[in-house]
């Protein structure tokens, strides 16, 4: 292991109680200064910064290990295959599935929901049937079963949630039917920061016969997860949002239902035999992994849980709960502001609006001070328009966010009405 | 504040930003285009009455940031009462100024309250905001039924 790596892993393990300072020292990007001012980074929840392992991991992929995998009879490809399966592993560890055939290799959450839209959902759903989804989607949780819908006539409903941003559960029960086939559900709104209560909606889902996938983008980096636990049938996360690279996800799914699905793109590695009259397709989850992988993607991607799971899993969510209450209390008390998200169980995600002042105008001006926040529909305009806005700004937090940031953000926006008055 | 924020946030700006000039729905349009720009959600309607290629009337509404709404407010002011051919000489120097700043042909000097737009320059992210009512006038005035983006 390389030797900056493997510092990182006894200091990690020193954050009892939760030494943010000290975490925040593993991502080397926080120390830049942005127009001469420190860096405020309140965007992690479009894209997570990355920890020096994780970048050294891929790295040293490439310095000592690459070569293609699962083809070459040479040493170094079989180390890569034994990294590159090495990684699969700590996904599956991750997500405590039960097996490691169970996780496919994708580049994101966007193309886990498109997977399983054309594969499962092109089988399995019907003219006349029904793909439940809820008022909170992110549009890759929305557009693929819409796209399904328009090839299969089936029909797209939506469950919807009330002021503070929480499912209307009573409503979503009845919405759950024997047309359902599927329920496609993000586990953390990335707009409103919500946790939705996955286990009972697949309680309610199974019920009926359904297949629930969940949208773990957003869950991922904060929560504890447990794909036996949830239940759900499968599970999709994106590495850049967990503090690993881009280009890289993982979609976990039940076994015997990975087992049945016809093969999502054609290529090398998804097949056992190809000749002109047939092709004999390989294996979940290689059926599913077509082409050369995302090699380096899955190194980094297994680096980033190492770090993640690292951390005391309590610490972290208490850290993550504190900031996120301090930021709550501090932008409530802002005049003219108002919080679009105030569910009772949600992580680090605040969107908001000023009275009088567009939200571009405010992340141009927060910028300025060095304050990177996102603005904009979030890819969510079906919840802009549930809340009849046309675009928020939202900063949202990490596991290196800290006080200071917060107090930034605040110092920014008094800046931001100053310039309004 | 940085200098390039007060640059860009002139009163003008923030005036015209909060209070646009000739923001209503024009009665007796003969030309009108959207323009929309779907990932900041800047949205807005040019209205104008043309007689003998003279803009007689203009209006606007929609909704977006101050620099989009002062801009297409601003664009009201100057164009009323100009010849077709003129209001688009005008469109070419304001989208110079945008895109290549005070040291563009555009002189800002002979641009009036235009010159406030100026400071946008500084802010490539912006600019689109900025140049969404002046492509959105260029449509109009083109008959172009296909709404506008600068995205």
């Amino acid at each position: 292991m390389n030797p900056r790596a493997s510092r990182l892993q006894p200091l990690a393990k020193r954050f009892e109680p939760y030494q943010v300072e000290r975490l925040r020292q593993a991502f080397p990007i926080l120390a830049q200064r942005i127009y001469g001012k420190p860096l405020v980074y309140l965007d992690s929840a479009a894209t997570s910064q990355k920890p020096q392992a994780v970048i050294d991991a891929m790295s040293r992929f490439f310095l000592e290990e690459n070569a293609n995998v699962h083809r070459g009879v040479h040493y170094l490809s079989l180390r890569a295959t034994e990294a590159y399966e090495q990684a699969r592993a700590k996904v599956q560890r991750f997500l405590n599935a039960a097996h490691a055939e169970e996780i496919v290799f994708v580049r994101g959450t966007t193309e886990a929901v498109n997977l399983v839209a054309q594969t499962y959902g092109k089988v399995h759903v019907h003219a006349g049937d029904e793909v439940l989804i809820s008022a909170m989607e992110h549009h890759s949780n929305i557009v693929p079963w819409q796209m399904l819908c328009e090839q299969s006539g089936a029909r797209l409903r939506v469950a919807p949630i009330d002021d503070s941003g929480e499912l209307l559960l009573d409503e979503l029960e009845r919405l759950i039917g024997p047309r359902t086939k599927l329920v496609a559900i993000s586990h953390v709104s990335n707009v409103l920061g919500t946790v939705n209560p996955i286990r009972r909606i697949v309680e309610l889902a199974h019920a009926q016969g359904a297949r629930v996938l969940v949208d773990g983008a957003q869950a991922a980096p904060h929560l504890k997860l447990d794909v036996r636990a949830l239940g759900c049938d499968f599970y999709a996360l994106s590495g850049h949002k967990m503090y690993g690279p881009t280009g890289i996800g993982a979609l976990y799914g039940r076994r015997e239902l990975l087992e049945a699905m016809p093969p999502y793109q054609g290529g090398g590695d998804m097949i056992l035999s190809v000749s002109f009259d047939k092709t004999l397709y390989n294996k979940p989850p290689y059926r599913f992994e077509a082409g050369t992988p995302n090699m380096v993607g899955a190194i980094g991607l297994g680096a980033a849980i190492d770090f993640l799971t690292s951390l005391d899993p309590v610490a972290l969510a208490g850290h993550e709960q504190a900031v996120l209450t301090y930021a709550t209390q501090a932008l409530t008390a802002v005049p003219g502001l108002r919080l679009i998200g105030t569910a009772a169980d949600k992580i680090g995600v605040l969107s908001f609006v000023l009275d009088g002042i567009h939200p571009h105008d405010i992340g141009t001006i927060l910028d300025r001070e060095g304050i990177a926040i996102r603005t904009g529909h979030h890819c969510a305009q079906p919840l802009m328009q549930r809340y009849g806005l046309a675009a928020t700004a939202r900063a949202s937090l990490g596991c290196y966010s800290n006080q200071q940031d917060i107090d930034a953000l605040l110092a920014g926006l008094a800046k931001v009405q100053e310039v309004f008055r | 504040m940085s200098d390039a924020l007060r640059e860009l946030y002139q009163e003008v700006i923030v005036d015209h930003g909060k209070r646009p000039r000739n923001f209503h729905v024009l009665e007796g349009a003969t030309h009108t285009a959207e323009g929309f720009n779907p990932l900041c959600g800047d949205q807005l309607r040019i209205y104008l009455r043309l007689a003998d290629g003279v803009i007689e009337d203009i209006a606007f509404q929609g909704q977006g940031c101050a620099i989009a709404q002062a801009s297409a407010s601003l664009l009201t002011l100057a164009v009323k009462g100009m010849r077709q051919e003129q209001a688009l000489a005008l469109f070419a120097r304001v989208h110079a100024l945008l895109t290549e700043g005070p040291g563009s042909q555009a002189a800002p000097e002979t641009l009036g309250k235009l010159a406030v737009l100026a400071g946008v320059w500084e802010f490539p992210l912006r600019v689109k905001c900025a140049s969404l009512a002046w492509h959105t006038l260029r449509s109009a005035l083109a008959g172009d039924p296909a709404p506008v983006t600068t995205e």
